[in-house]
């Protein structure tokens, strides 16, 4: 067999060569784009460039810590590189500057890293700063830290050795070895990855697949499209790696139209794995042949699931088929198939290279290794995480995540997008892994951690859900296609005010039917958002059905708009506000709000300077 | 969407979409990709288009047409040169996504689905962009545009032409 190591000793010192001089990293995810990192990219290459200042521009993808997008990386050679955030255009000055005087500007480091040089005081190293603390990052670590767009990167931190370790392997000591290490499926149903591969292994047939499920749906969820983007080589390396464990010699990656960046990042690692032999014929020279195609989803999310993924691919309309038979024995164009999630694949060179035992030793018993959340909704540090099984919500939330924006109260965390729940505060110690989100009523999902403080309306929450699943359903079998909708026009019922006790019985007696006889998981867990509302804030629909209140002020039919007297002093900002002229008063007379004429608009309240306007 | 670039110069959109089915032939499961990219160089699918596909394909037109109206991503009527989708995923969903959207709606006078009259854009939601760390979000085209505020939305769309 042919060797890497020539090439790899070539691209390391290429890439220790690169990292030693003075240089700026801009961070282009897709957060960091949008938050205007590439104006940042150009104004930083313009002004160095009149300045006369040697200093490489490089670009990298997203670190995690998308609330300080667009974020900068300043190397100064010899020294710790810092981290700033919220870089704009207007501060790039200051930040050539200081690699000039080789003084950091510490008002906008949000962390630093030493490189083995004296740490500055006064700004927080990354593995100890607040954020990254109880983070692990092993699948993430070339985010934010490596330029995705190259294979030097890649080859010179670890990449490919993963490949080049199995391919000298035997097929089913690959397999044992991913069985071992205790790593299950990263797309939500956590089945184990080793177990799965057995299966395709053992499946009779010459001609396998090895498909990677890059269709990430779950809104609040980014953390196969910060993989793809950050990392891209190491999901074609692991699927390499699956694809010789169970003998396939075609892989597809389907990927979600949404993601152009993902795509775009994908499609040039291919050609440059091509380039170097990893893809294409007599790999490595090993009589492995293993060629990957990129399918561009079309707007659908029911082809998350498996087997309508399959269909899609093979340019049918995305409808879940009857399982059995499992993909496993008869999946795309009737073939052996594997599919993994994003996240599962990148896992596996991991795996590989450093063994299962160095896997198996994070996590709990039964869910080994890390898991990528994306965390969301009201909190203050939004972004991606890899942290160790087992760590508690309440660390992800208040350690990581820094607590709830505005000081305001923690009401639940839903888990797992449309398919998940909603936890509530007193569960917010419970250790995370695949069995106790399960008991929660709520599933881990792809990771996707929205948090919602008590100015949330969880009843508005689940219609949220509800709307979402029921436009997704494929329509294919009736408990989802009407069930979804039925429970739907019920829960607008209840926001609307118009709710009885006994829609209460009849949301429960839905939940279980549908969960029970529709034909694929997006019908079987559509109702877990209301199951688990009912569980936890039961409270909450008998205040909108009995009351006529919604407590969190959100359910805007229910809602009563009034002026405190002893806080308003007329100035009159409601009335000129008000659309329908339903506020009347004097100058620097206390305003009254006619409630017959009220279209509870709430531009009133969100006008007083005051806080005179009560909304009830 | 005048017309479809290729290495060769500027191909017209016949013989671009006739390019297209050759390439496509005999490649298993090409019909979704097809489709995209027929809807790259017409800017919709109108009906001959889909029929020459079906034809060219050997697929039923009836599923043909069942594929497209399967899939968001489709569409059978001609759209604005902008793609304007504003996200109302749940993270923005819950920072105010829907006043995001009303915003939208107010400073291009178009609804869900609508495109304005000089088709300069069409307005659409999706669920999720993936950029949940900047919501409330949208896309314009390619270009997402994060951590929105309902005033800052139609000076955004201003930059579109």
């Amino acid at each position: 067999m042919k060797s890497l190591d020539q090439v790899r000793v070539t691209y390391q010192e290429e890439y220790r060569h690169k990292t030693a001089k003075n240089r700026i990293v801009v961070g282009l995810g897709t957060c960091g784009i949008a938050a205007g990192g590439e104006k940042v990219m150009t104004a930083i290459k313009e002004q160095a460039a009149a300045r006369g200042l040697d200093v490489a521009v490089d670009l990298t993808s997203c670190i995690g810590m998308c609330y300080r997008e667009p974020m900068v990386e300043v190397a100064v050679a010899g020294a710790p590189s810092v981290i700033y955030g919220d870089i704009y255009p207007d501060k790039v000055e200051m930040l050539l500057e200081s690699i000039e005087t080789k003084t950091p500007v510490y008002e906008w480091a949000a962390m630093q890293i030493p490189n083995g040089a004296v740490p500055y005081e006064g700004i927080a190293v990354m593995d100890q700063s607040p954020y990254y603390q109880k983070q692990v990052r092993s699948v993430t670590s070339r985010l934010g830290r490596t330029n995705p767009e190259s294979i030097v990167d890649y080859m010179a931190t670890g990449g490919y050795e993963g490949i080049e370790k199995a391919l000298k392997m035997d097929r089913m000591a690959v397999i044992d070895e991913v069985k071992k290490s205790g790593l299950r499926g990263r797309g939500g149903a956590g089945f184990p990855t080793g177990t799965k591969w057995n299966f395709v292994y053992g499946a009779p047939g010459d001609k396998k697949y090895a498909v990677c499920n890059a269709d990430e749906g779950d809104p609040g969820a980014f953390m196969d499209r910060s993989v793809l983007e950050g990392d891209p080589h190491s999901v074609l390396e692991g699927m390499m790696i699956g694809g010789y464990a169970i003998g396939a010699d075609e892989g597809y990656i389907y990927c979600r139209a949404e993601y152009p960046l993902a795509i775009k990042r994908l499609n040039l690692a291919i050609a440059q794995a091509e380039e170097h032999g990893l893809l294409g014929e007599d790999i490595l020279g090993s009589g492995f042949n293993f060629t990957i195609k990129i399918k561009a989803g079309a707007g659908a999310f029911v082809c998350g699931e498996e087997t309508a993924l399959l269909n899609s691919i093979e340019g049918l309309r995305g409808m879940p088929r009857v399982r059995p038979p499992f993909p496993a024995i008869k999946g795309l164009f009737g073939k052996p198939t594997t599919l993994n999630n994003v996240e599962t694949y990148a896992n596996v060179p991991f795996i590989i290279r450093k063994g299962a035992d160095w896997y198996a030793a994070m996590g709990t018993e039964k869910s080994k290794g890390s898991k990528v959340f994306c965390l969301t909704g009201k909190v203050n540090n939004t972004g991606l995480m890899e942290v160790p099984m087992g760590i508690t919500l309440r660390d992800i939330i208040f350690s990581i995540g820094g607590g709830i924006q505005d000081g305001k109260a923690f009401k639940a965390v839903q888990s797992g997008g449309p398919s998940g729940g909603c936890i509530p505060a007193e569960h917010l110690d419970t250790p995370i892994d695949y069995e106790s989100l399960g008991a929660l009523g709520a599933i881990m999902g792809s990771g996707g951690l929205v948090v919602m403080d008590e100015n949330t309306c969880m009843v508005d929450v689940a219609k949220f859900f509800l709307n979402f699943t029921q436009l997704e359903s494929c329509g294919k079998c009736t408990p989802c296609r009407e069930g979804t909708k039925r429970m739907l026009e019920i829960l607008q019922k209840i926001c609307d005010g118009k709710g009885e006790m006994a829609d209460i019985d009849t949301l429960e007696l839905l939940c279980r039917v549908i969960k029970g006889s529709s034909l694929c998981a997006l019908g079987q867990t559509a109702p877990n958002p209301i199951a688990t509302t009912l569980r936890y804030f039961r409270d909450e629909y008998e205040a909108h059905i009995k009351d006529h209140r919604c407590p969190a002020g959100v359910c805007s039919a229910l809602l009563v708009y009034s002026v405190q007297a002893d806080k308003c002093n007329g100035c009159g900002a409601c009335r000129r506000a008000c659309p329908v002229g339903a506020i009347t008063g004097e100058k620097k007379a206390v305003h009254v709000i006619d409630t017959a004429v009220c279209i509870k608009c709430g531009a009133c309240f969100q006008k007083c300077k005051f806080d005179a306007i009560l909304r009830a | 969407m005048a017309g479809y670039k290729c290495e060769s110069g500027e191909l017209s959109r016949e013989e671009a979409l006739a390019q297209l089915l050759d390439q496509y032939r005999d490649y298993q499961g090409g019909l979704i990709p097809v489709l995209q990219e027929a809807q790259n160089i017409y800017g919709y699918l109108p009906r001959e288009v889909l029929q020459q596909i079906a034809g060219e394909l050997r697929i039923p037109f009836s599923k043909v047409f069942g594929v497209c109206t399967f899939y968001a991503q489709f569409h059978l009527k001609p759209r604005g040169r902008n793609i304007v989708r504003v996200c109302l995923g749940t993270a923005c969903h819950v920072r105010g996504g829907a006043r995001i959207f009303e915003a939208a709606q107010e400073s291009l006078g178009v609804g869900q689905g609508g495109t304005t009259e000089d088709l300069r854009f069409t307005l659409e939601t999706v669920a999720c962009i993936g950029a949940c760390g900047l919501s409330p979000c949208m896309m314009v085209n390619d270009e997402t545009h994060g951590r929105l505020v309902p005033k800052r939305v139609g000076g955004i769309f201003e930059s579109y032409q």
